[in-house]
């Protein structure tokens, strides 16, 4: 684990040694994209008929997770780890179907808005008592995912609720050309509008900074508690935006949360995100998403035990962690 | 470690803040036991009133918890976690059901420990030998479990499973209405996991280890060999929590275990044992186990909801983690 912080330290180095570590960051992202352009062809090979409607279903199973997955990103990057995800959705999830049912259409502006805002506040909360009691961010995630997860059960006992038709008309669907869903650019463009101009700004680089050397980053003027409490912000905001399109999808929201969280952290260690903190980005994750849900689709049209895709996912995830595990070490080492 | 408590207990022999402090941090046992002592209490004035047959109901509940919370005890003391727990437990109940037809109680409780000790095999190679964080390893494994189980279930669909009586009544009958009879697997358990921590090298060496990775490696420690082997106890313990679960609700089910996951941390973390590696003790699992369970019996018999048992579940994590952390930190 302390092995990666002298690595980027030695990238920032040199203007050379910055495009060197530039690239061999994007090459994980590239090989990435590499392998899901070939599970692609792949899944076209044992499948003639996977064409519009596979990308559409591909598109709406990969787009909660997608968002779960960018919320942990965020988290990770800043050296913590957030294991309340999968109930923060489900609460978000069932506030917005149960206030958004029988209401009309302008309600569910106000609605989507409201539970935008409690995410942000759910993520605060969990910042905050991390930063207040210094109990480690694992331990303090998890006994949150208990008391999200309740509270998700005191709204709404039993799956139900409704969402409004526009939600559900932004998620589901072409847009334009059969071959774009609206899901997947709906997920690229929440993704760009949120964590471009983030990453960008200050409070970007200080997001890096507190994940790669606490003491550092402190020492150079970066307030630590206050960054920590942002990112677990971000990621409470991105879980609501999973809870709204888990409403949207489905039409209705379930109080039991779903396997995002173990999934999120399994989607963004294959995109790249060192979960010692401060290194990786938000698009590797997102490309790590979709090759876990196409491997899944895949092993059905082999005709294999459903049962196995979960099998692969854990090896896939054990596997990729592995061999970053191992690189590191090597690199450490020379 | 057992020197240093020694000492600062004769030389603080009042309510100074330095004693209560060095209790807490040396000695939690003490102050959680107070703690159950008083949720009993309210136990008693509130809902109904307190009886041996509650009693035994209440430690037949909490054994295959304390197990579970035991897997999470040794595991933390070297800065890990095993969140795989569940998924073994679910699984070594699940198989043995479905084997005890064709091959009798005892193969099929042999060739699932062996199971699951390869399992944990598997977890302690990735943690120990690749140094894969153990929070992911054990959650990947804990996917692979659950798959390879659900495979297993898809197979024997047509066999059937059922529960084997030896289990049942291993797992839920009580003796004389007070003592429970899983209390005959605990108890040696228990014994070993407190004595080993106690009283053997390898105990010593699981502490050195979560405490100052680098001085137990400079110091000779092999630390890939005590959390490989650390992890195969953990998997064998699970397997054995996972019989005396199935046998408690007579279910055989590849989910069975999966609550217990989160309880097992927090009870461990309840009793004392850091997370971040070096402190704790079983001693103080066992009481945080207790707890959790009164806490849940005192909570069902006033009829809340599952709900605020989550809510105040994870309240009471945080708090307690929160008061460990402050006594550990300031002194």
């Amino acid at each position: 684990m302390s092995a990666a912080a002298p690595t980027v330290d030695a990238t920032r180095a040199g203007p050379f040694d910055a495009i060197l570590g530039a690239l061999r960051r994007n090459t994980w992202t590239l090989g990435l994209l590499v392998f899901l352009a070939i599970l692609l062809a792949f899944t076209r090979l044992i499948q003639p008929t996977y064409g519009p409607t596979g990308i559409q279903g591909l598109a709406n199973s990969v787009l909660p997770l997608a968002l779960a997955a960018t919320a942990q990103a965020i988290v990770v990057i800043s050296g913590g780890i957030d294991l309340s995800i999968g109930s923060m959705m489900a609460l978000t999830s069932v506030v917005a179907a149960s206030s958004m049912q029988n209401q009309s259409d302008q309600f569910a502006v106000v609605v989507v808005i409201g539970v935008l805002l409690l995410g942000l506040l759910l993520g605060a909360v969990n910042g905050a008592v991390i930063v207040v009691t210094r109990v480690p961010d694992i331990v303090v995630t998890l006994a949150m995912a208990f008391v999200w997860a309740g509270c998700a059960l005191l709204v709404l006992k039993t799956p139900g609720g409704g969402s409004a038709q526009w939600l559900n008309d932004l998620v589901l669907g072409p847009l334009g050309n059969e071959w774009i869903p609206k899901a997947g650019v709906l997920l690229v463009v929440i993704v760009a509008v949120i964590w471009i101009p983030v990453s960008r700004t200050r409070f970007g680089l200080s997001l890096y900074a507190i994940g790669s050397n606490q003491l550092a980053a402190f020492r150079s003027g970066v307030s630590v508690g206050r960054t920590k409490i942002f990112a677990y912000m971000l990621g409470g905001l991105f879980s609501a935006l999973g809870g709204l399109a888990l409403t949207a999808s489905t039409g209705r929201g379930t109080p039991v949360p779903g396997p995002y969280t173990l999934l999120s952290v399994a989607a963004i260690v294959l995109g790249g995100v060192s979960l010692a903190g401060g290194r990786g980005g938000v698009f590797g994750p997102l490309i790590g998403v979709v090759i876990l849900q196409l491997i899944r689709t895949d092993m059905t049209f082999l005709k294999l035990d459903p049962n196995l895709a979960v099998v692969a996912q854990g090896v896939i995830l054990i596997g990729v962690v592995m061999l970053g595990s191992l690189l590191q070490q090597r690199r450490s080492r020379t | 470690m057992s020197g240093a408590v020694g000492t600062a207990e004769t030389r603080n022999p009042w309510l100074t803040a330095d004693a209560w402090r060095t209790l807490f941090r040396d000695r939690p046992v003490i102050p959680l036991l107070v703690l159950l002592g008083l949720l009993v209490i309210l136990f008693e004035l509130g809902p109904s009133s307190v009886n041996l047959g509650w009693a035994g109901g209440i430690f037949r509940a909490a054994v295959p918890l304390a197990i579970l919370a035991g897997c999470q005890t040794l595991a933390m003391l070297t800065g890990g976690i095993d969140l795989s727990v569940g998924a073994i437990a679910s699984a070594s109940g699940f198989v043995v059901a479905t084997l005890v037809g064709t091959m009798g109680l005892p193969a099929a409780i042999l060739i699932v420990l062996v199971a699951a000790g390869l399992a944990g095999l598997v977890n302690g190679i990735g943690v120990g030998v690749f140094k894969v964080h153990p929070l992911i390893m054990t959650l990947g494994m804990s996917l692979v479990v659950l798959g390879l189980a659900n495979v297993w279930q898809v197979q024997r669909v047509q066999t059937g499973a059922g529960v084997p009586p030896e289990l049942r009544t291993l797992g839920s009958n009580l003796f004389l209405t007070v003592i429970p009879y899983n209390l005959i697997v605990f108890v040696p358990v228990a014994l070993l996991i407190l004595l080993g921590l106690r009283r053997t090298g390898y105990g010593r060496l699981l502490y050195a280890i979560g405490d100052n990775p680098i001085a137990a490696r400079l110091s000779g420690a092999r630390a890939w060999q005590v959390i490989l082997v650390l992890y195969v106890i953990s998997a064998v313990l699970a397997g054995i929590a996972g019989f005396l679960i199935a046998g408690l609700t007579n279910v055989a089910s590849v989910t069975l275990a999966d609550s217990y996951v989160l309880p097992s941390v927090a009870a461990a973390v309840i009793g004392g044992t850091s997370i971040l590696g070096g402190r704790g003790g079983f001693g103080g699992t066992i009481v945080g186990a207790l707890i959790l369970t009164v806490i849940t019996s005192l909570l069902s018999s006033l009829g809340y909801p599952e709900a605020v048992r989550q809510i105040l579940f994870g309240a009471i994590i945080v708090a307690v983690a929160a008061a460990y952390t402050r006594v550990t930190q300031e002194s």
